[in-house]
């Protein structure tokens, strides 16, 4: 049977907080076992050494089913927490889940800072395009022209694109992907986690329930299927003219894959060239 | 002991080092950014971190971090700055993670008057973030006690796991004087699981003193951490007996230490048929009226809090017992003189000196006030 859809990975989680209050055909659930897909490749990260922090959202209830030293912060907040555990344990790998609202609305400051500041953290964004939690809200990341409660007429700004943003502000590492290509999201995933400083993954997930419904978008498999019609790979993207650009298409793929001082690594150096002092 | 010359600011960074703190972040606010500034330099000397973060909140949010991963944690702000942490101070006081906020106040509301010298803070360090939760506030008068009050905030903060504000002000934030530092002090180490996994640890799970040993992060306890209401084992739980019993634990393992924590101190108190009531900074003010007074034969005395929360209902209520009136002498309004009057219950006369122009008191303003009430006698 295939990884992907076999029971599996049981012991990265908490059966006894199973099952999940995700709504029956949410993609979070899709796009938290990419993560432990990811986790599992890497056989240096362990339930000791590895923490998930999460905000508030659908999204963030993530960290309390995965069997890890786990942090269900405030709305907006996980990345500050996340850098004052990174900053104070730099030997615990550090990954953060957020979502649309989390990281781009409320937290968005905190977002644009720890990019610019690279410290060592692996970020999954569980993209539904609204607020779930709260019963179908717009979001930054609601296209234009999109329906949610509070935009009962369609969306009228332009989306946040937080890749192009974490590009913008410093991180060393973006990429993104579907709750569809489920082995391609945790292969991104998987390849953040290498990337010794700030990685972002944005992780495309479907919302039947609040998104999908109120834009007309069918079934949960029926939104698979769209991000499978409408997801580009990168590299074919980058051969599209910008006609073809037009519409839905998106492109999913590693965008920035770079190193970059962290500032973790840089602190320590200070504390090296002050004496090193550990009193 | 080796004198030195220093500035309350400067003593509150030292007293944190001295304490066992290794993590600060903030933002820089007027009159606390000497704080910030001085960590900066001596945390990376002692292998320490600072971070000057993007905002107000996400220094919370760090400290809260640094600290469930087991460092001691600090951060300094005034007036703007402590309203927007208000929500991650609850956050600190559900989930129960030691930490230290100095609030140097100043004139407010909202930006207000920078930086003049304010004591408007005490009612929101009290019931800034929503919902029931308990609070521990010391408020130092002097550069010295600047330096033991920020030791004292961080062994609360470790021992009752619980944020400890430094409510600092102006006057004393900015004060320099010559003090003799403590060559040694006491430190209240990072509690420590009792239990293993395997023999059942729970994170929340209440000490004899009702306050949890929960795991640093990192440690292989593999816990859970939340801002929602939890039980023992660290998870929301959405039951009424839960709830019940969570937010009055949180109190309990504060309120059941009593006096303990309950810092004050007496002046003048013999034979005394007046008191005056102060704290922080205008205390200065507050002793030197109270001691002018007293030379010129008139029988009144001083009780100074330094404990500003949980309130000293006790001393108030021995006061009042004691005097025929009380003057409280605070620079805002009038916030803490209602608290007085609680506890006075109408045993003796209470009434305000308050001032809220940007000025400190001068000692004429609060012997204006007690001559005042001596006159006009018993309400």
């Amino acid at each position: 049977m295939d990884d992907s859809i076999k029971r599996s990975y049981e012991k990265y989680f908490r059966l006894n907080r199973l099952p999940h209050l995700w709504c029956p055909g949410c993609g979070n659930g899709i796009a938290m076992k990419a993560i432990v897909m990811a986790i599992e490749k890497h056989p240096e990260l362990n339930k000791d050494n590895t923490v998930i922090i999460s905000g508030i959202g659908c999204s963030s209830r993530a960290s309390g089913y995965m069997d890890f030293d786990t942090l269900h912060t405030a709305h907006g907040r996980a990345l500050p927490f996340a850098t004052g555990i990174k900053m104070a344990r730099p030997d615990l790998k550090v990954i953060v889940i957020t979502g649309d609202g989390d990281c781009t609305a409320i937290g968005g400051n905190h977002f644009i800072h720890t990019c610019r500041r690279n410290h060592d953290l692996t970020v999954i964004l569980f993209n539904n395009n609204i607020y779930g939690m709260t019963g179908g809200q717009t979001s930054p990341m609601t296209p234009q022209g999109k329906k949610a409660t509070t935009t009962p007429y369609g969306s009228m700004a332009h989306p946040l694109d937080p890749s192009a943003l974490a590009k913008a502000a410093g991180a060393t590492y973006v990429a993104r992907s579907t709750a569809y290509h489920v082995k391609h999201l945790a292969d991104v995933i998987e390849q953040g986690l290498n990337n010794h400083g700030f990685a972002f993954v944005e992780a495309i997930v479907q919302c039947p329930t609040s998104y999908g419904r109120k834009n007309k978008m069918g079934s949960p498999a029926d939104m698979l299927a769209w991000m499978r019609d409408h997801a580009v790979m990168k590299a074919a993207w980058d051969k599209m003219s910008d006609e073809e650009k037009t519409g839905e298409k998106f492109p999913i793929g590693v965008f920035l894959d770079t190193r970059a001082a962290e500032y973790g690594d840089e602190y320590n150096k200070l504390i090296e060239r002050l004496g090193g002092a550990r009193s | 002991m080796k004198a030195r010359l220093m500035q309350g600011n400067e003593a509150c960074a030292e007293a944190a080092i001295a304490a066992g703190v290794r993590f600060f972040a903030g933002y820089p606010i007027t009159p606390s950014t000497e704080i910030a500034e001085a960590m900066a330099r001596m945390l990376p000397k002692c292998g320490g971190k600072f971070l000057q973060m993007e905002d107000e909140i996400a220094s919370m949010g760090a400290i809260l971090g640094a600290s469930l991963a087991g460092m001691k944690s600090m951060d300094a702000t005034s007036g703007p700055g402590f309203s927007l942490k208000q929500e991650l101070i609850g956050y600190g006081a559900v989930a129960e993670i030691p930490c230290v906020l100095v609030n140097v106040q100043r004139v407010g509301p909202s930006t207000g008057q920078p930086t003049a010298p304010s004591q408007g803070d005490v009612m929101q360090v009290r019931w800034g973030t929503h919902g029931d939760h308990p609070v521990i506030a010391l408020s130092p008068w002097s550069v010295k006690e600047t330096y033991d009050t920020t030791v004292m905030a961080v062994n609360y903060s470790e021992r009752f796991r619980t944020p400890v504000i430094l409510l600092m002000d102006e006057i004393v934030g900015h004060l320099r004087e010559r003090v003799e530092l403590p060559e040694k002090i006491e430190i209240y180490p990072r509690r420590q699981p009792k239990k293993t996994r395997a023999e059942g640890y729970q994170p929340y799970e209440p000490d004899y003193d009702l306050v949890p040993n929960i795991a640093d992060f990192g440690k292989g306890y593999h816990i859970h951490v939340t801002g929602l209401i939890h039980d023992e084992t660290g998870f929301p739980v959405g039951s009424p007996e839960v709830t019940e019993r969570s937010i009055r634990r949180l109190h309990e393992k504060i309120s059941r230490v009593g006096e303990e924590i309950i810092h004050t101190k007496e002046y003048f108190m013999d034979d005394a048929e007046y008191a005056v009531v102060s704290f922080g900074g205008t205390a200065r003010t507050a002793y030197e009226a109270v001691r002018r007074m007293r030379e010129a034969g008139k029988r009144v005395g001083f009780l100074r809090l330094i404990t500003v929360w949980p309130f000293a209902d006790k001393a108030i209520e021995r006061l009042a017992d004691k005097v025929k009136g009380i003057i409280v002498a605070e620079l805002n309004y009038g916030q803490l003189v209602n608290e007085v009057r609680r506890a006075v219950a109408g045993r003796a006369d209470v009434a305000l000196c308050g001032k809220y122009n940007m000025k400190a008191f001068e000692p004429e303003e609060i012997e204006a006030a007690v001559t005042a009430m001596m006159k006009g006698g018993k309400a």
